[in-house]
């Protein structure tokens, strides 16, 4: 009730500024002063830093040391869904945000509509740092308007198969290329008394990952206003097959990340996995004793043109609105996010994959990982990047992924299907963006 | 001295009385067997849970020991104590301090409001203690964040201050209080002390506080326990880990489950070990308590 109330607060200053937010082209002057003031500021500055990614300190640590005049404070916080991005929220209300937070990329447009970021366009060396990321991400943190970059992006998820090597070769299944034939495998699988993979009602940004490969988009912003479009045909085509699939019983209904789901990695009742880059230590977690055992393809492809794949999560860092030394900020956001010895630190400390291309090359990354037959996943995994379809993420998603996942959890329970899911999700989410006045078509 | 004996006639003749049958007893009995294992199932999966390796944790059967228990949970102890430059204790010695420093400070500042809406005869007396009653109604999540803009405005927020200051307040122990000065202290007594030259607060600390201390201990103990558990305060006046109690810095870990998933057994460990001050503090304190209520009774 009590985060309700933050929501409400929050939106009587949404109102206000939606239309100066998030309207692809129509980026307005307020904004572009923002972006042209970046002056750096005199004499010893001090940053603070709030962020959930474990061991951060230790990593901002080798900054501070060779920055004696930029000294970065971190905090480290529950993750950002769990109490974290309410904090922002209410924090920004109070003027007394951090300098420096930690947001991921599904997140960001709700905060650029409440007007909660800087845009860090105009200062040094940002604009250059377009070069060391894909397309796709680095319009995540610009929302394709002009002179605007409101965020670097951090780590990302790019997706990939995971898979039982050995049980598909001890009974002569063919690994899956497409979503067909994974589908016949599924079959195949299902004969034999397991299941293909698990279908988590919860997980709807994973959901939106396979959206987006199959070439969906859940919103867009044209002419300052917003379009939400959870049941296009790339959308509609992806809830029917995994409809089909949950039909006949052919993938597992566990909540995602339980003790139960865990088991079922660990004991071979459930055999692959489609997910992103950090769920290679989930598994490794979660089912020890099948070390070893384990493999990692691309995603299953929907049709014979150019390979794509789908992304799940991933953060990028902000500079805060209010904060007084955007410059610095930016410098170190950028040394964090691009530099081979944060990157390095970063990977070691917490796993994090870099979203930076200058990431992919770490020594760390070239390497065989024992508990997936010494493939060398990393590499996979960086060419998968290279091949994520884009996706606009809308700025209401905690309330889109609360309505879909409870439409998910009806369709498993055998009332309605996953496609009257995003039926109902697609008309709340127009409600609930009606109700904060953003600009919804 | 009549009344007393006949209560205490009153309480052997029930003793005496004709026993209930045998079938309600039982009947009783596994209801309450049934609750108990309800409360203590839970208590006895998160120690057994600590005694485990990630390994074991997820392929054994979880309510019964490995035969590594023994060394895992050692192993699980040490690892809590000094992981990430021994934060854990830090939490531990914070949640304690706000809860007996606060706990302690707000059951005085109770006790001399109760005391006195009890004893003074002033104008608006009832209007206050009606007020303090209606605190007792607002649930302490949705103070937080009205807390936390006020704050914000003194620059406190992300302090010591801004968790021990709202802990000191307690509606219910100003209730609690009153009601038990009102039925255990005097006025005679109070009387008494003034004619022998006593002030009123050597009053109150020499004379209505030992009176009163079976109200003080419950008082004190509830505080403990809320402010012990107090979760979303902390979770949104805080950023600096070195000043989080262990639940939010528990949440914490938690949260970082899937990028670290080590730490898991570290949250459980955790945990475990992060309900001991609250047993210490009941099995401590609740002598004084049943010691309270049975004098209560006797009167």
């Amino acid at each position: 009730m009590a985060l309700k109330y933050i929501r409400v607060a929050a939106v009587a200053t949404a109102a206000m500024l939606a239309l100066a937010g998030c309207s692809a082209g129509g980026s307005s002057d307020s904004s572009s002063a923002a972006a042209s003031d970046c002056a750096a500021s005199t004499g010893k500055v001090d940053l603070s830093f709030t962020t959930w990614v474990p061991g951060m300190d230790k990593v901002v640590d080798i900054w501070n040391k060779a920055n004696p005049n930029i000294q970065v404070t971190v905090s480290t916080v529950p993750n950002g869904n769990s109490g974290t991005y309410q904090n922002f929220f209410t924090q920004l209300k109070a003027g007394n945000a951090p300098d420096i937070g930690q947001v991921e990329y599904d997140t960001l447009p709700a905060f650029r509509v409440q007007d909660g970021l800087a845009n860090i366009a105009a200062c040094d060396g940002v604009q250059a740092a377009k070069a060391d990321f894909s397309d796709g991400l680095w319009n995540q943190v610009t929302f394709g308007e002009d002179n605007s970059v409101y965020a670097i992006p951090q780590d990302s998820g790019p997706m990939a198969l995971y898979y039982r090597k050995d049980l598909f070769e001890k009974n002569n299944i063919p690994v899956p290329t497409t979503w067909d034939e994974y589908a016949a495998d599924a079959v195949k699988i299902k004969a034999l008394g397991a299941q293909i993979t698990n279908f988590p009602k919860g997980d709807v940004n994973w959901f939106a990952g396979l959206v987006s490969q199959a070439g969906g988009q859940w919103f867009s912003t044209a002419d300052g206003s917003w379009n939400v479009n959870l049941t296009s045909d790339a959308s509609t085509k992806v809830a029917n097959y995994w409809q089909g699939l949950l039909d006949k019983q052919l993938v597992s209904t566990i909540p995602g990340f339980t003790d139960q789901w865990n088991n079922a990695y660990d004991t071979g009742a459930d055999w692959t996995w489609v997910s992103a880059v950090w769920g290679a230590n989930t598994i490794s977690s979660g089912a020890p004793s099948t070390s070893g055992d384990w493999a990692v393809a691309p995603m299953p492809q929907w049709g014979t043109s150019a390979a794509t794949s789908g992304a799940w999560g991933g953060s990028s860092s902000v500079v805060f609105k209010g904060s007084k030394h955007p410059a610095e900020a930016a410098k170190f956001l950028l040394w964090l996010n691009t530099s081979t010895e944060a990157l390095t630190a970063l990977n070691t400390e917490a796993n994090l994959f870099p979203a930076s291309s200058t990431g992919a090359t770490l020594p760390a990354l070239s390497e065989g990982v024992p508990f997936y037959g010494n493939q060398k996943i990393y590499q996979l995994f960086s060419d998968q990047a290279k091949v994520i379809s884009p996706f606009t993420w809308g700025p209401t998603m905690t309330q889109t992924y609360s309505d879909v996942s409870d439409g998910f959890a009806a369709a498993i329970g055998g009332s309605g299907t996953l496609l009257d899911a995003l039926n109902s999700g697609q008309t709340k989410t127009i409600a609930a963006l009606k109700a904060q006045s953003i600009p919804v078509k | 001295m009549t009344t007393s004996t006949s209560t205490l006639k009153r309480a052997r003749g029930s003793r005496g009385a004709p026993r209930e049958s045998r079938l309600s007893r039982s009947a009783a009995m596994v209801i309450m067997g049934a609750f108990t294992l309800y409360f203590l199932l839970p208590i006895w999966w998160l120690l057994v849970s600590s005694t485990k390796t990630l390994g074991n944790f997820n392929s054994t059967f979880s309510l019964w020991f490995t035969p590594s228990s023994l060394t895992d949970i050692g192993n699980n102890v040490v690892k809590l104590f000094t992981y990430n430059e021994g934060v854990f204790p830090r939490w531990m010695l914070n949640s304690i301090v706000y809860a007996t420093v606060a706990g302690g400070l707000g059951t005085i500042l109770a006790a001399m409001c109760g005391y006195a809406l009890s004893k003074y005869q002033f104008r608006g007396r009832e209007l206050i203690f009606n007020t303090v009653l209606g605190g007792v109604l607002v649930p302490a999540t949705a103070l937080a964040l009205p807390l936390f803009l006020i704050f914000s405005q003194v620059q406190l927020t992300n302090t010591f201050w801004a968790v021990f200051l709202p802990s000191l307040v307690s509606p219910f122990g100003v209730y609690l209080s009153r009601i038990y000065a009102a039925s255990s202290v005097p006025d005679e007594i109070i009387e008494a002390a003034r004619i022998d030259g006593s002030g009123e607060i050597r009053t109150f600390f020499t004379v209505a506080v030992r009176l009163m201390s079976p109200a003080l201990v419950t008082i004190f103990l509830f505080q403990f326990v809320s402010i012990w558990n107090n979760f979303f305060l902390p979770l949104v006046m805080l950023r600096d880990q070195t000043l989080f109690p262990v639940t939010l810095g528990l949440y914490t870990w938690n949260s970082q489950v899937s990028q670290i998933p080590d730490i898991r057994t570290l949250v459980i460990v955790g945990a475990l070990v992060s309900i001991v001050p609250l047993l210490v503090a009941f099995l401590s304190l609740q002598r004084f308590w049943r010691n309270g209520l049975g004098a209560g009774g006797l009167k």
